[in-house]
């Protein structure tokens, strides 16, 4: 078991957890967009940001969904410098993201009052990745990344055409948290409505001509919810 | 190629090539480097073998390419041998009377000789030079005396006996201690002590049973060639430098990440990988000791991002050049989930002199925290553009003026971004700081990798700090939001404060992005992007409040600020100008006073640059 702090009190976890694992394990609320369960941690939204401090080193933020809980840390889920740093996360995401309705609930539970950039295009995709891992690690098929870096960056197929390996699932278009998945650029099909039985169709043509990816998680559909339930992708 | 199968044997192969070695005889050392190739070395090269040839000399005189021996401002270089009378900015047409003059009769060419700028004086001979001489090359030692092609050369001036030493009279716990003892601390920018990192990565190694070495040579700081001359110069003290990693931590497996625009670095890296594996120096079994070390070439496609040791590990398994987050760190699960340690170049370089010299002979050199020497190449707005080894501690007026040579045209010194696009901007008054790595970062700056951009008076800081922005928001990977979009909005502030559009308010949305991409970012390019805007806020903030308050730009660079017109009483009306302009703004007639209408004027400067009588100005 590891012992640690977090917001002044003291709480034991068993080994291999993360700070975000913990945090909800213990009711204390933590922002996330590029989190979901059931896929593995990205580090990349930056929302879930908390202030650790250990051995006397001077307070830094990490990470809560990718950073391990170690024995004597203390963690901060609510200062100063974590409150700023959400805020101004969020009111970077809203700069392509600005009449996206989730990412404006978000950034209003994160105290944005006034988005001062904003890119020339905008973009509803905040780049959290989470199709990407779907595609990988439940799916299994890695139709689509992310291409090309910085501010161009996005998600796409391999030379962006339509993806021959895509199974026409629709688990990324499921799993967006700001609807952004535009199914007709990856897989060629207009007309897609993302829903149980289309997924459970993908289910079974995946499984009669591949081997199932190891993280294949039996009863997807749990996971795969919208935002609504609390613990899956955004939550407000 | 000789194979050397014991140390015994290394020792006699050594001692007949030393024979042959003689640095009396008459030789002729040409830098075959990058950037003396660029001013055309490699034609001057073999003139001079074809010329050498057909004057049919008595003595046979042999004409080396070197590496990099750093006074890149004055090159083509070559120096010669005995004497080491050294010619600089050598021409093609130069080739013949270096041979007839110099080499025959054996006088100078005094136009070819360093004449220093400030005294005046002469100096004939390349130890005597200013630049040289206040510098303590150690790692940059056998850069201009070696053929970086030759492994006979590096084993002749004593290379490889390190290793030798390592593998046959110490144990790899003797190496970390050692090493430790020595106070190195990693070059490639973060400086965290050497000895240790080896010391975590072995003690996993040991438990997990394999692991990796890499050497990141995927220097990518813009004006930064430090790594890139080392590697082309020097290439075996960089090999030797990981083969003792190796033994030290216990693995068989090194790559050397290595960026594609290197073509010369990638060649000599390869040719010596090649010559120390046929010399029973690298491969299986090395030197007859049992212990096995593979080294491969990676080649990196140029993501600067890529030089983050978790973006570059991603980069050699394949995988897209992103980081991600640490714990765990490389020495707990590096490449392909392996306990890996990751170098730079210099600190890889420095091992075999370490090793030879002892730990206590490397300690005596730099400051009490920060030790040995460090390379920066300086660029910029200064004399002697290059690249230099100095002891830690030295300060910042060292490096400039007594080495560096000032700033041209009599112009006085403004800043030095020291470190990189991650480090900081320092001004005039802390010129005399040491560099060191806990003075520097104490001032906002960082040692980084050897970085050093010089700005005299005419650059204006904003513009400055714009360009580094620049570079690290277009070399951001994306990954994560405060470096993608963090960078960008800072990137747009800064330009629309150049372009004469910065408002009330924009120095502190800069300051609040700054805090928060500098927190809140994934890897060290977004934690450390704001430095320049940062330090350039500083120590230069009345240039941003001109800028955004007085719509001036100080410096006359930014050209959303800028006029230029005609002194009437100085306009001689001889139409040049009026020729070169580029954007037709400029009207008049030949004896008659010409005007430059603003609508129209680029702002380009041509005309100021063409004018003869002064009569362009600038506000």
């Amino acid at each position: 078991m590891v012992h640690l702090t977090i917001d002044e009190k003291p709480i034991e976890v068993s080994e291999g957890r993360s700070l975000l694992e913990a945090c909800r394990e213990h009711g204390i609320h933590i922002p996330t967009l590029c989190y979901h369960p059931a896929l593995e941690p990205y580090g990349a939204c930056r929302l879930c940001v908390v202030e650790v401090s250990q051995g006397g080193r001077k307070p830094r933020l990490v990470a809560s969904c990718v950073y391990p809980c170690e024995e004597g840390l203390q963690v901060k889920t609510n200062s100063e410098m974590v409150v700023r740093s959400r805020r101004m996360t969020a009111e970077l995401i809203l700069a392509g993201s600005y009449h996206t309705p989730e990412m404006l609930a978000l950034g209003e539970e994160l105290g944005v009052k006034e988005v001062r950039f904003r890119l020339e295009e905008e973009n509803a995709c905040v780049l959290c990745g989470l199709c990407v891992r779907a595609c990988k690690e439940i799916v299994g098929v890695s139709a689509i990344s992310v291409i090309q870096r910085g501010i161009a960056k996005k998600v796409s197929t391999p030379f962006e055409v339509t993806s021959s390996r895509c199974i026409g699932c629709g688990t990324c278009v499921l799993i967006c948290p700001t609807g952004a998945f535009k199914f007709e650029n990856v897989a060629g099909f207009q007309y897609i409505s993302p829903s149980e039985s289309a997924y459970q169709l993908g289910y079974y043509r995946l499984g009669g001509e591949l081997n199932l990816h190891p993280n294949y998680i039996e009863n997807i559909t749990a996971l795969l919810t919208k935002p609504k339930d609390k613990d899956a992708t955004y939550d407000g | 190629m000789n194979r050397v199968e014991t140390a015994t044997n290394f020792k006699t192969w050594q001692q007949s090539l030393a024979v042959r070695w003689d640095e009396a005889q008459p030789c002729l050392r040409v830098c075959d480097g990058t950037g003396c190739r660029a001013l055309g070395s490699q034609k001057v090269l073999s003139a001079l073998r074809d010329e050498i040839h057909q004057a049919k000399l008595d003595t046979k005189i042999e004409v080396v390419g070197t590496g990099c021996p750093g006074f890149c401002e004055y090159g083509p270089l070559i120096t010669i041998y005995p004497d080491r009378i050294s010619y600089q900015r050598v021409k093609l047409s130069d080739v013949h009377e270096i041979v007839t003059q110099t080499l025959v009769e054996g006088k100078i060419i005094e136009r070819l000789i360093y004449t220093d700028p400030q005294t005046g004086a002469h100096i004939r001979h390349e130890p005597d030079l200013p630049f040289y001489q206040k510098q303590k090359r150690l790692v940059l030692d056998f850069n201009g005396r070696i053929d970086p092609t030759k492994i006979e050369d590096y084993v002749t001036l004593g290379g490889y006996s390190s290793l030798v030493k390592a593998l046959s009279t110490l144990q790899p716990e003797q190496i970390i201690t050692e090493i430790k003892a020595s106070g190195l601390r990693g070059r490639g920018g973060a400086g965290f002590s050497t000895g240790l990192k080896w010391e975590l990565c072995r003690n996993n190694v040991l438990q997990v049973g394999e692991g990796y070495i890499i050497c990141n040579a995927d220097e990518g700081d813009p004006g930064a060639f430090m790594d890139r001359s080392v590697v082309e110069g020097n290439p075996h003290s960089v090999i030797e430098g990981m083969i003792i990693g190796a033994y030290a931590m216990g693995v068989h497996q090194g790559f050397v990440y290595i960026r594609a625009e290197y073509p010369l670095a990638v060649e000599n890296l390869r040719i010596a990988i090649h010559q120390a594996g046929s010399a029973n120096l690298l491969g299986k079994d090395i030197l007859g000791t049992g212990f096995d070390f593979q080294l491969n070439v990676r080649l990196g496609a140029g993501a600067f991002v890529c030089g983050e040791e978790t973006a570059l590990m991603a980069s050699i398994e394949g995988r897209i050049g992103e980081p991600r987050p640490r714990p765990p760190y490389p020495a707990q699960a590096g490449l392909w989930g392996k306990p890996t340690n990751i170098n730079n170049v210099k600190t890889w370089a420095a091992i075999p002199i370490i090793i030879k010299q002892g730990a206590e002979w490397y300690a005596h050199i730099g400051t009490e925290k920060s030790k040995g020497t460090l390379i920066f190449s300086v660029v910029g707005k200064i004399n002697n553009t290059g690249l230099v080894e100095v002891p830690m501690g030295v300060s910042l007026r060292n490096l400039i003026f007594d080495i560096g040579g000032g700033i041209p045209k009599g112009k006085a010194f403004k800043a030095a971004q020291i470190g990189g696009p991650s480090g900081g901007c320092l001004p005039a008054e802390h010129l005399d700081v040491p560099i060191d790595y806990e003075s520097l970062t104490a001032l906002g700056a960082i040692v980084g990798s050897g970085g050093l951009v010089v700005a005299d008076e005419d650059t204006c800081m904003v513009d400055f700090a714009r360009f580094f922005m620049n570079f690290t928001q277009e070399e951001s990977c994306g990954k994560c939001v405060p470096c993608r979009l963090g960078t960008k909005a800072m990137l747009a502030i800064l330009e629309r404060i150049c372009a004469g559009d910065g408002q009330q308010g924009d120095i502190e949305y800069l300051l609040e992005l700054a805090e928060s991409v500098r927190s809140s970012s994934l890897c060290a390019l977004g934690q450390t992007a704001p430095n320049p805007v940062l330090t350039t806020l500083r120590y230069f903030r009345d240039e941003y409040e001109a800028h955004i308050f007085d719509k001036r730009c100080p410096a006359k660079v930014c050209k959303g600020l800028i006029t230029y017109s005609i002194i009437p009483e100085k306009c001689s009306g001889c139409m040049v100008c009026l020729r070169e302009c580029t954007s037709s703004a400029i009207t008049g007639a030949k004896r008659e006073v010409h005007s430059i209408n603003p609508t129209l004027c680029s702002r380009c400067g041509v005309c100021m640059n063409v004018c003869k009588f002064d009569a362009v100005v600038v506000n």
